[in-house]
């Protein structure tokens, strides 16, 4: 039961500005880390153009060429490019903050979680590059 | 003449001032002296009215919290030789209300702190003459957490808990790992519900200023990464296994 005669304070709230984000260096870096996942989803929406256009035939596939050729969808997948590697090594190094692994009882250090990250990424787009440039 | 060093400090009186302003006050500038010696001297020999919270002086009641040039950190362990040459900008944390010059309203945060239930629960106590005994590396699971002073300087850190008033916070979630994490516990299910919701750990957007802020390296921003896992297993236990996740 609330009691009447309860001393409630005279406060002011403070307002959250609108701009908070620019205030400091840290929290710049998080909007841009969610940001990037804008420029993630383009990059698989390219990669989707691509294969639909594959299964359409030479025709299409070379008319998607052109189109990905065209300066202002490479200066944007540029841009998507410094973005997705942005991503992607923020992304690796909060994996250790939520995943904690113990060897031998002891926690591992942070590096040695966010290691193995790494190294897969850099098997894979070295797989990647191999396929692509052996021609 | 020794060094002086000017403060800008945050003032506000209820019952004058529509908003907060800033008042100066030029002080000593000691080597040995901490931003809360500082506070003290104008208290003590400038102005008597200035109002702020400490006690200890020594980074352990988690009293002194303010946002000293901008970031949260605890008067007591900021010192004043690192703010050189100034001007020193003091303010109330960030994200509460602001009862008077750098007081700030708790009342939130120890709602939520009680929520959290940052207690020993179990479904049957052993005997008084019987213990809990425990091994160094049950002990490591959640001494981390167990350091927390409820300084709240991570909720002045949190952008979240600033746009969203409802979001638990990092200090809650983090005492509540502290207790799921201990052997002793048998309270993590009746935590999970609550902290499980929108407010509790999925608001959390992973800033990871909580952490950086936090003057006894609890890492609540980890703690509440590492609960939003366990959470998905549950989940995930819950839809597959016949019986659910218990």
């Amino acid at each position: 039961m609330i009691n009447p005669t309860e001393y409630v304070p005279k406060c002011y709230y403070p307002r959250v500005s609108t701009y908070w984000w620019v205030a400091r260096w840290a929290y710049l870096k998080f909007i841009l880390r969610e940001v990037s996942s804008v420029f993630v989803a383009w990059i698989v929406v390219v990669t989707l153009l691509q294969i639909q256009a594959l299964t359409r035939g030479p025709a299409e596939y070379e008319e998607s060429q052109k189109w990905l050729a065209s300066p202002l969808i490479v200066a944007l997948n540029v841009i998507s490019f410094l973005f997705l590697i942005f991503h992607t090594v923020t992304w690796f190094n909060l994996a250790p903050k939520a995943m904690v692994v113990r060897l031998r009882g002891k926690r591992l250090p942070a590096a040695a979680v966010a290691a193995p990250n790494y190294a897969v990424w850099v098997l894979l787009s070295a797989a990647v590059a191999w396929i692509v440039l052996r021609s | 003449m020794a060094n002086r060093i000017t403060l800008q400090i945050g003032r506000y009186h209820p019952e004058h001032d529509p908003e907060p302003w800033f008042e100066s006050y030029e002080v000593p500038s000691r080597k040995e002296w901490v931003v809360l010696d500082a506070l003290n001297y104008v208290k003590d020999h400038v102005d008597g009215s200035l109002t702020f919270r400490w006690s200890c002086r020594m980074g352990v009641c988690g009293s002194c919290g303010m946002m000293i040039n901008g970031v949260p950190k605890l008067s007591c362990a900021t010192f004043l030789s690192d703010c050189a040459p100034g001007p020193v900008r003091v303010e109330p944390l960030k994200n509460f209300a602001i009862l008077r010059d750098l007081v700030v309203d708790t009342s939130d945060f120890l709602v939520k702190l009680a929520k959290a239930r940052p207690w020993i629960i179990r479904k049957v106590e052993k005997p008084l003459d019987e213990e809990y005994f425990q091994t160094p590396e049950q002990v490591d699971a959640y001494k981390q957490f167990s350091m927390c002073i409820n300084c709240m300087l991570c909720y002045a850190a949190c952008p979240v808990y600033g746009l969203d008033p409802l979001f638990m916070g990092p200090a809650a979630i983090a005492l509540a790992q502290r207790y799921n994490m201990d052997s002793r516990d048998e309270g993590a299910g009746e935590r999970m519900d609550i902290l499980s919701q929108h407010d509790g750990i999925w608001g959390c957007t992973f800033v990871g200023e909580c952490t950086k802020a936090c003057p006894k390296k609890v890492d609540p921003a980890g703690a509440i990464q590492q609960y939003k896992l366990t959470a998905s297993i549950e989940w995930v236990k819950a839809l597959v296994l016949p019986r659910g996740a218990t």
